[in-house]
């Protein structure tokens, strides 16, 4: 089993999504996250999709879903050099004054930022990669008592020079 | 360009895609579009009693003429009736595009008064399925269904209709060309991989044909028959498979499978080289995966990529149609020096047959061996049960026989309204029915359908007091603990029953004089010797349906039988 990742290239229809996360749920394929918007083209969607699967199981997975009429393009975004960002938000509250101090040191060295706070709260912007984002929410569980995450999914793009992912 | 009502694109469209029959149930949310059928002439408008039977009939016509099944009905109940029919085509790639009355526009989400998400509900069992949203596209999008029902591997499309869509004034252009970008279906056959998989024939010492229902889709029997002349290399089928090449081939031995034939399960098993075409390797063909054509490379032709190494590693996977690609082999193939083998497929045919063990004289056997005897140019259709398999292993096919079953889904309730389809798209053709007590209940209202279009159809209905199929596996495997089978079971009858009293209470209903109550004709067979007259009774009746209700023994059993999950050479053979 290992993580995988595809871009998909959809009609932008009602029932897409749909269609996509049925398919997943109706064949049991395990789904980890899914993100969908507009592209440059207003009739067209893209979706970035991380997955966890055998090597077999991702091979039927493309074929389903290229299979889909909805379904213009699959592209196996795995090993291709490609830019991908997370989009994650984590509230920390009742802190001290000592936590506050260290909050914004953590921020400074994660390179994140904080766009809200008040004497015990603060709310961080992360906008990195998948994996530092995980790092950035294990540190914060381990070291503060109330912490709310919200993550968006990864989106990725194809690079032009330079990998990040 | 003239303004049209969206009911009259839609007569036009369906005028245009040669649409010689619809089948339709009317309701509040349809009958606009059924005024608009009610001034034209051209197509053949049928009333079935019940959606879920009118999807069957549609499928039925469709598998029997290759052309796309039509169906109409109205939104909501309608609709939500027609979704066993719409899973059984399916899963058995039937072409038909079936079109639901849908709400208006400014009510979908209100829960209207038949409201029912139709596309949301059908999703995971069509082929696509799509709501017209706007009249402008009503055109294309109807343009699309029957082009992507009937191309690559077919299927069920939906079309969702709102009321205030079809009413509507609008272009009357319905479009001659298709281009969706995200459907490009492909059957041309990669002809180095090909050559591949021929040179791996050439030299293998023990290759087999397995060959699936999607030769019989693709309409290659001719070309299969001629591949197997040349080669002769030895074929077997899948159940979907039989009757791509005739049965009394001596090259072949039979179909495969949980109730397949000893020698077809044991050259699967033993063979070098499997050449697989147009099957998807279900688990009722391929039973315990890791023991399947174990000694085997596998040659794997289908037209759905994702068909194949889905189920089975294959060593070469070809997509393509399959009649273009054996037409395609047979520049290369070459006969094969099969003797030693074929010597052994024999004797494990000679050894085991495919035979019936009863103590009844009258039994499935003998009346499927009349049918063999006196039918060479029939439709022969089944519900789901043992008189399905037994009509399976029985049944002699050749290229003027057609047998139509539900694969897939397993659908009882299929058999008889299927065959009703299949009468009605071929009304010079024998269409005869073989149904099962249980089955047969699960759309008996079809007869009224039958009665009113005069389907002279003949239904052998096998009356083994119970539902014979799950009976079969509580005797085999649950000690006979009969568990909600018996189809003669009162109230009054102790809860737990062997099913072996001399007391049971009369079945019902009473098929004959329930035949009569439609305006059918119904006789009563319990004797082997009566057979031949009820048949020839049955073939008299020329405006209207037959149904011959054979009594037979309930424990009667399909063998062989392999038990889910065991290999297949790990055969019942006898009980
Ligand atoms: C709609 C549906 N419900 C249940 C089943 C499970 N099932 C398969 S065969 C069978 C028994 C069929 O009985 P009958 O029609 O009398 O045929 P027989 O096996 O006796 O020949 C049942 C219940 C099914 N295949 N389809
Ligand atoms: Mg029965």
């Amino acid at each position: 089993m290992e993580k995988r990742w595809l871009s998909l290239f959809v009609e932008n229809d009602i029932g897409v999504l749909a269609k996509i996360s049925g398919l997943f749920s109706g064949k049991a394929y395990n789904l980890e996250s899914l993100t969908v918007g507009m592209t440059e083209d207003e009739t067209v969607s893209r979706m970035t999709i991380r997955l966890i699967s055998d090597d077999e199981t991702f091979e039927q997975i493309k074929k389903q879903l290229n299979r889909c009429v909805e379904v213009i393009k699959v592209v196996d975004f795995t090993d291709s050099p490609i830019h991908m960002k997370e989009l994650l938000f984590v509230k920390v509250r009742k802190c001290s004054k000592g936590d506050l101090d260290e909050l914004f040191r953590i921020a400074e060295v994660f390179g994140v930022s904080i766009i809200d706070y008040d004497k015990e709260s603060v709310l961080m912007e992360c906008v990195q990669t998948e994996s530092k984002n995980n790092a950035l929410i294990t540190l914060l569980s381990s070291d503060f008592q109330t912490i709310e995450v919200v993550r968006g999914g990864s989106v990725a793009i194809e690079s032009i020079s330079i990998t990040e992912r | 360009m003239q303004q049209i009502r969206g009911t009259s694109l839609l007569v036009k469209a369906l005028q245009e895609e040669g649409v010689d029959t619809l089948f339709g149930y009317p309701g509040g949310l349809v009958t606009d579009i059924f005024d608009e059928l009610y001034h034209q002439d051209d197509i053949k408008v049928v009333l079935p009693r019940h959606e879920q039977a009118l999807v069957h009939e549609a499928d039925g016509y469709a598998r029997s003429t290759g052309k796309v099944g039509v169906c109409l009905v109205t939104g909501g109940p309608g609709a939500a009736n027609m979704v066993t029919g719409i899973a059984t085509a399916y899963y058995d790639s039937v072409p038909l595009v079936c079109l639901s009355g849908q709400v208006a526009s400014s009510l979908i989400g209100d829960d209207a008064f038949q409201e029912a998400d139709i596309v949301g509900i059908t999703r995971n069992i069509c082929k696509h399925g799509v709501i017209v949203n706007d009249r402008k596209n009503l055109g294309r999008i109807l343009k699309e269904a029957f082009y992507i029902a009937r191309t690559g591997k077919p299927g069920p499309v939906l079309v969702d209709l709102p009321k205030n869509v079809m009413v509507e004034l609008g272009s009357d252009e319905y479009p001659d060309k298709v281009n969706i970008r995200g459907y490009k279906p492909s059957t041309k056959v990669h002809i180095g991989q090909l050559k591949k998989a021929v040179d791996l024939l050439n030299t293998s010492q023990k290759p087999i044909f397995l060959i699936g229902g999607g030769v019989n889709i693709a309409g290659a029997q001719a070309e299969l028959t001629k591949l197997v002349e040349l080669t002769k290399i030895p074929v077997v089928t899948t159940m979907m498979g039989k009757g791509s090449i005739d049965t009394k081939h001596p090259y072949y031995l039979g179909n495969v499978g949980m109730h397949g034939s000893y020698a077809a399960n044991m050259a699967v098993t033993e063979c070098d080289l499997l050449f697989s075409i147009g099957t998807r390797f279900s688990d009722r063909v391929t039973s315990k995966i890791s023991e399947f054509a174990r000694n085997a490379k596998i040659v794997h032709i289908d037209i759905d990529s994702a068909a194949i190494s889905k189920n089975i590693k294959v060593d070469i996977p070809i997509v393509a149609d399959a009649k273009e690609a054996i037409t395609a082999m047979l520049n290369y193939v070459n006969e094969h020096e099969t003797g030693e083998w074929l010597k052994q497929l024999l004797s494990w045919q000679g050894a085991h047959p495919l035979t019936m063990q009863s103590n009844n004289g009258l039994t499935a056997k003998k009346v499927i061996d009349h049918i063999n005897e006196t039918c060479q140019d029939a439709i022969v259709v089944t519900d789901v049960g043992q008189h399905q398999m037994w009509t399976i292993q029985f049944l002699e096919l050749n290229r003027n026989m057609q047998l139509l079953t539900s694969g897939g889904m397993g659908t009882m309730g299929y058999g008889f309204p299927a065959a009703l389809g299949a009468k009605l798209g071929n009304e010079h053709k024998t269409v005869i029915c073989i149904s099962g007590d249980g089955g047969m209940q699960m759309n008996i209202q079809e007869l009224a359908t039958a009665v009113a279009e005069e389907l002279p159809v003949i239904i052998c209905l096998f009356n083994n007091s119970s539902l014979g199929m799950v009976r079969q596996v509580q005797t085999l495997f649950f000690e006979k603990n009969y568990s909600s089978i018996c189809t003669r079971r009162r109230k009054s009858c102790p809860r737990k029953c062997s099913g072996t009293s001399d007391q049971c209470p009369p079945y019902s209903p009473d098929f004959v004089a329930l035949a009569k109550a439609y305006g059918a004709e119904g006789i009563r067979v319990t004797t082997e010797g009566e057979i031949g007259a009820a048949f020839d009774q049955a073939l008299k009746n020329t405006d209207g349906p037959t149904i011959i209700e054979f009594i037979i023994d309930k424990d009667d059993l399909v063998l062989p039988m392999v038990q889910g999950g065991k290999p297949l050479y790990e055969m019942i053979l006898e009980y």
